[in-house]
């Protein structure tokens, strides 16, 4: 039996959720934008105007779009309200399917199966009718057989509007498309695909299989599958998405890291804030992921286990700072550093050792669970690692960018 | 236009159910609520805000007052 799965996206979301909380915003240039002061000045989100008048898109730095638009108005991000307008469009899929998986803040894909066909496309109009009157934001919807054509078909046509890519229309309508609208074809991917002459869906869907493999290993076999219509995933169910997946906190620095030591303070500072968190919600990883970005925008990321499952910051630093040494080579300064947790387990039992390592740690666990407390009786500042003192400049940091990953 | 705040007298059920009864003007003056028409969640598009949107009869004319975050507000000119 085929199944019937929409995905709904939210157009330029940031934007529009400030444009609902104030319809002025409606009329002039405006984009959501970081602090440019504290080097976070990239377009996070566009109004309709901005979009449509003066080309401006998401990630484009503010001194740029600034030469085009002088006059643009830029306001800063404020995350409680996306995250009410998000939790609220939640509710709404949650009334439709039990199986509603979130994928970021203004996108979801919701199984609609038990609706067939016809009645999806019903329902796909009558969310965003139900969004745009209640949410007052608008939304694109696609409607397909699985979850990587759904996302596609939402990405279609924009904004407020439903695309139906089903198995009797997909090769006409994907298959011309860039092999880059794609969910998980980057630009690193696009280039490898290019090489092998491949440009668009469909030029990645009649490529030999066995050929793929070769040259993009098992991923060359899955992005096949995906542009023939064979991917299989299911729409997670309800209770499973808000299930953590990752843990993670990053920062770009008011001013560049020029040496170890820098980049070793970021890295504690990081790891109090993403460890203060794993207890907070009683979890320890297994595995710690470095990101790292040098002023010339150039990212990589790392990652490495540890011998037990830790919710330390102590651990979590070394390991990160661990990594950094072993992948840097220093041909640029640091722009931007991220530790990510994932791998997770609750109340993991950890091996006892004839040395008292395992004493030692009980030890940490309780200092550090009994910061957490003050920290959240008194607030971050209250305490910190001494070491901090020595460079405000790059440790008082904001750490906006603090993310968990939920989802199967 | 724009959100006008605004201090409602209400009824609050034992089953959590509200009903707005008057709407009290900052300069002293008191509206009646006559009827409630509608109760729906909506976002206010003429002033911007998003909650419960009561759909009320005041005088024979009919308004609507928004509650959003513990606070009443309708939609000024």
């Amino acid at each position: 039996m085929s199944r019937w799965i929409l995905h709904v996206d939210m157009n330029n979301f940031y934007a529009s959720v400030e444009c609902m909380f104030n319809p002025a915003l409606k009329d002039v240039p405006m984009v959501v934008g970081g602090d440019e002061q504290a080097r976070h000045g990239i377009v996070l989100s566009k109004n309709e105007i901005a979009k449509t008048r003066y080309g401006i898109q998401t990630g484009e730095v503010l001194w740029k779009v600034r030469q085009r638009c002088p006059h643009i108005l830029v306001v800063q991000p404020d995350m409680e309200k996306y995250l009410k307008i998000s939790r609220m469009a939640m509710e709404i899929y949650g009334e439709y399917s039990d199986r509603v998986e979130s994928f970021g803040l203004d996108e979801a894909w919701i199984d609609t199966t038990h609706f067939g066909k016809k009645d999806s496309v019903h329902v796909a109009d009558a969310l965003r009718e139900k969004i745009r009157k209640e949410l007052g934001v608008t939304a694109s919807v696609g409607v397909s057989f699985n979850k990587i054509f759904a996302k596609l078909g939402s990405d279609m046509k924009k904004p407020d509007a439903t695309t139906v890519l089903s198995e009797e229309n997909y090769r006409n309508l994907v298959w011309p498309q860039p092999v880059s609208s794609l969910l998980f074809v980057g630009r690193a991917t696009e280039k490898r695909l290019s090489r092998l002459g491949i440009e668009t869906i469909g030029d990645l869907a009649c490529y030999e299989k066995a050929l793929l493999r070769t040259s993009l290993g098992k991923w060359g076999e899955i992005l096949w599958s995906y542009a023939n219509g064979l991917d299989c995933t299911p729409v997670a169910p309800k209770d499973i998405h808000d299930q953590i997946k990752s843990i993670g906190n990053s920062t770009t620095t008011p001013r560049d890291l020029r040496c170890e030591d820098d980049v070793k303070l970021v890295l504690y500072r990081l790891a109090d804030q993403v460890a203060g968190r794993l207890r907070a919600n009683g979890l320890c990883g297994s595995t710690i992921c470095l990101s790292v970005r040098d002023c010339m925008l150039h990212t990589f990321e790392r990652q490495c286990r540890v011998h037990y499952p830790t919710q330390l910051s102590g651990e979590i630093a070394l390991a990160a700072f661990s990594l950094f040494r072993k992948n840097y080579n220093w041909q640029h300064p640091v722009r931007s550093v991220g530790i990510r947790i994932t791998d997770f387990e609750e109340n993991p039992n950890v091996q006892l050792d004839l040395f008292g390592c395992a004493y030692r740690r009980d030890r940490t666990i309780k200092l550090e669970t009994t910061l957490d407390k003050i920290r959240n009786r008194f607030g971050n500042q209250i305490l910190y690692r001494a070491s901090m003192m020595t460079a405000p400049e790059i440790t008082d940091i904001a750490l906006h960018q603090e993310y968990t990953r939920t989802g199967i | 236009m724009k959100q006008i705040y605004v201090e409602v007298l209400a009824k609050h059920s034992r089953e959590g159910e509200v009903e707005p009864l008057f709407i009290l003007w900052e300069d002293g003056r008191r509206f009646c609520i006559d009827r409630v028409l509608d109760k729906r969640r909506r976002a206010s598009l003429k002033v911007g805000g998003i909650g419960t949107r009561y759909t009320c009869v005041i005088s024979g004319k009919k308004r609507y007052l928004f509650y959003e975050d513990d606070k009443w507000f309708v939609e000024g000119k």
